[in-house]
């Protein structure tokens, strides 16, 4: 032993000492910063939603709610699933193959569905998030002769085909968008996840 | 020429003897002095110089309305919105204390506004004054973030959808926005939990970060010592008592002004809180009178008046993370105001042309955005935007060389009067 400082040891263990504090600091900080993350309630009331689709008959709409958000169903008839190529249709669309539309992978197609029978939407106007109504009826008097049914928004008036797919000329800039789901099996469709996890 | 310790306290009275008493154990006459009976300040300061005690009274007055309208809201989503109509009609003045609550923010933001003007019209912000300017400015980006949560707390529909306009912006990062926006929500969309959360940083958090930094910012300033409208050192100019000749002790003489400023400022108030609390809608904004729906969005979204100018640049340009970038520039680059500038004179008073045109083209760059970032983002609104934008940017851009190129006047030795 000396009475000279070992400065050299005293910068190291400093140094040392500050490091272990900060990684300490950093494991304490954790739990606080993931405290903030989806608490166990929200992602079970966020979890994927089944749907039994075995008594929706054709040409009916089913409501649901996912994540605070409107999710429709409907069950097209053969009828319906035909005007989406009618030229008094398609021609009018500002997006008919979903470019610029929020949708899984599997919807960007003339239909926006897994299986071309049922339409899965999220039912709240791209515009400013007002409800659509459903408008299926042929050529009523207050949207013309051209109407073959689809969605129409009362809040400004932007309307929608049979497959959320928006009309040219109105307020809303894209299509309704089509959340992320999958047939768990024939009749019950699994809505918030296109893998089966949550 | 001293007393003695014996005889002093034989000399004084029961009230000194105890102050004697506290002083021995704590540095209440130091810091007072310090701070307040020997702080020497310009006499020869003008209402510009009054803002910054007026920021001081609205953030106690902010605290203390605060405490009260926590003693009867309930930060749910289920009852947040009724219990503040309750605070209204049913909380016997809940009225008035809302009313001072809801104004106050408003009156925060215009006199530290002011405030933060008197800087750049004086040089307040240069050196020796650096640190002062940018705790000043954490106070300010500490003062959004309050005003901001605060704002989501009634749970009408403006709060709900600016909110949701807010934080998705945080989405616009590339790669962790979309998680980052989660966690900030900590729910998969804006709920019970966000509005909880923020409560807590509105009523806890933020609060004792603001006060925090207030201290520390007048503990800067009683360092250096405050500025004055003629951006000269008095400290350099002291008499043989060691006290700047051109200053005057805080109090009385600075007190007892600003006494006048603060019953001017709250005549103005009280005619807000009285005649006018929504203040035409801008203090309060009709669609908030709505509760939050979060599956119908209301026509037109934009933040309360004072984040509007911010607001407007991020919509100046298409791309959401440009905007979002641009915006958090906006900020920033205030920060950078001391190192900018490069010329030596400080006060207005004495600087060369070009500080003055291109302050003068700041301030109404800066109202201009404000009211656009009311108006719709598109056409002329938008052009006109991006014009104002890009003025906003050139202040700051180009001030290393215009403020090289002042011609300055000469600075006089001693504080000037005007009238």
């Amino acid at each position: 032993m000396t009475d000279e400082t070992n400065t050299n040891r005293r910068h190291f263990l400093g140094i040392a000492t500050g490091l272990m504090g900060a990684a300490g600091v950093g494991f304490v900080a954790y739990p606080f910063l993931a405290s903030w993350r989806p608490s166990a309630r929200a992602q079970a009331l966020g979890a994927p939603v089944e749907v039994d689709i075995s008594k929706l008959e054709v040409g009916a709409l089913l409501r649901i709610e996912w994540r605070g958000r409107p999710i429709w169903v409907l069950r097209r008839s053969p009828e319906m699933l035909e005007t989406l190529t009618a030229p008094e249709v398609a021609a009018r669309l500002r997006d008919p193959e979903s470019r610029e539309s929020e949708q899984p992978d599997f919807a960007r197609n003339v239909h926006r569905s897994v299986r071309e029978e049922f339409l899965v939407i999220i039912g709240s106007c791209t515009h400013l998030g007002c409800a659509p109504l459903e408008r299926f009826e042929v050529a009523p008097a207050d949207l013309g002769p051209n109407w073959r049914g689809g969605f129409f928004c009362p809040c400004h008036g932007s309307t929608f085909d049979l497959a959320g797919r928006v009309y040219a000329g109105v307020p809303a800039p894209t299509n309704l968008p089509v959340p992320p789901y999958m047939f768990m099996d024939d009749n019950t469709i699994l809505i918030g996840s296109e893998t089966g996890a949550a | 020429m001293s007393t003695s310790q014996p005889e002093m306290s034989r000399r004084l009275g029961a009230a000194g003897r105890f102050n004697e008493w506290i002083n021995h154990r704590f540095p209440l006459q130091k810091l007072m002095r310090e701070h307040v009976t020997e702080y020497y300040a310009s006499k020869n300061f003008n209402i510009w110089y009054g803002f910054g005690v007026l920021s001081m009274l609205v953030l106690v007055l902010m605290i203390v309305t605060g405490i009260f309208l926590t003693m009867s809201y309930k930060p749910s989503a289920a009852e947040a919105f009724s219990s503040v109509e309750y605070i209204m009609r049913d909380v016997e003045y809940g009225w008035l204390i809302r009313y001072m609550h809801s104004t106050g923010a408003s009156a925060f933001f215009i006199v530290v506004y002011l405030h933060m003007f008197r800087a750049l019209m004086y040089g307040s912000y240069k050196q020796p004054r650096e640190l002062v300017w940018v705790l000043g400015m954490l106070i300010y980006v500490a003062l959004m973030a309050e005003a901001f949560f605060g704002y989501m707390l009634p749970w009408g529909q403006m709060s709900y959808w600016g909110a949701q306009v807010i934080i998705s912006l945080f989405g616009a990062i590339p790669v962790v926005g979309e998680p980052l926006v989660e966690w900030i929500r900590g729910d998969f969309y804006i709920s019970d939990i966000t509005l909880n959360r923020f409560f807590a940083l509105h009523v806890i958090a933020l609060p004792l970060v603001l006060v925090f930094l207030v201290a520390l910012h007048i503990m800067a300033l009683h360092e250096v010592g405050s500025n004055n409208p003629d951006g000269i050192e008095i400290k350099e100019k002291k008499d043989a008592n060691g006290v700047p000749i051109d200053g005057v002790a805080f109090h009385p003489y600075h007190t007892s002004k600003d006494l006048v400023i603060i019953i001017g400022f709250l005549i103005l108030f009280s005619a807000v809180v009285f005649f006018a609390p929504t203040g035409g809608g801008y203090f309060l904004e009709y669609a908030n009178f709505e509760p939050a729906d979060q599956l119908v969005t209301p026509e037109k979204i934009h933040p309360v008046w004072y984040f509007t100018p911010y607001y407007a640049i991020l919509r100046a340009v298409p791309d959401k993370l440009g905007g979002v970038i641009l915006m958090g520039a906006a900020v920033f680059v205030l920060f950078l105001l001391p190192w900018l500038d490069r010329c030596k004179v400080k006060s207005i008073r004495y600087r060369g042309w070009q500080y003055k045109v291109a302050l003068a083209t700041f301030t109404v760059s800066f109202v201009m955005l404000g009211w656009l970032g009311l108006m719709p983002a598109t056409g002329i609104y938008l052009l006109l935007t991006q014009i104002f934008t890009l003025l906003y940017f050139a202040f700051f851009v180009f001030m290393p060389v215009y403020t090289r190129m002042e011609k300055t006047k000469p600075v006089p030795d001693r504080v000037v009067f005007h009238g």
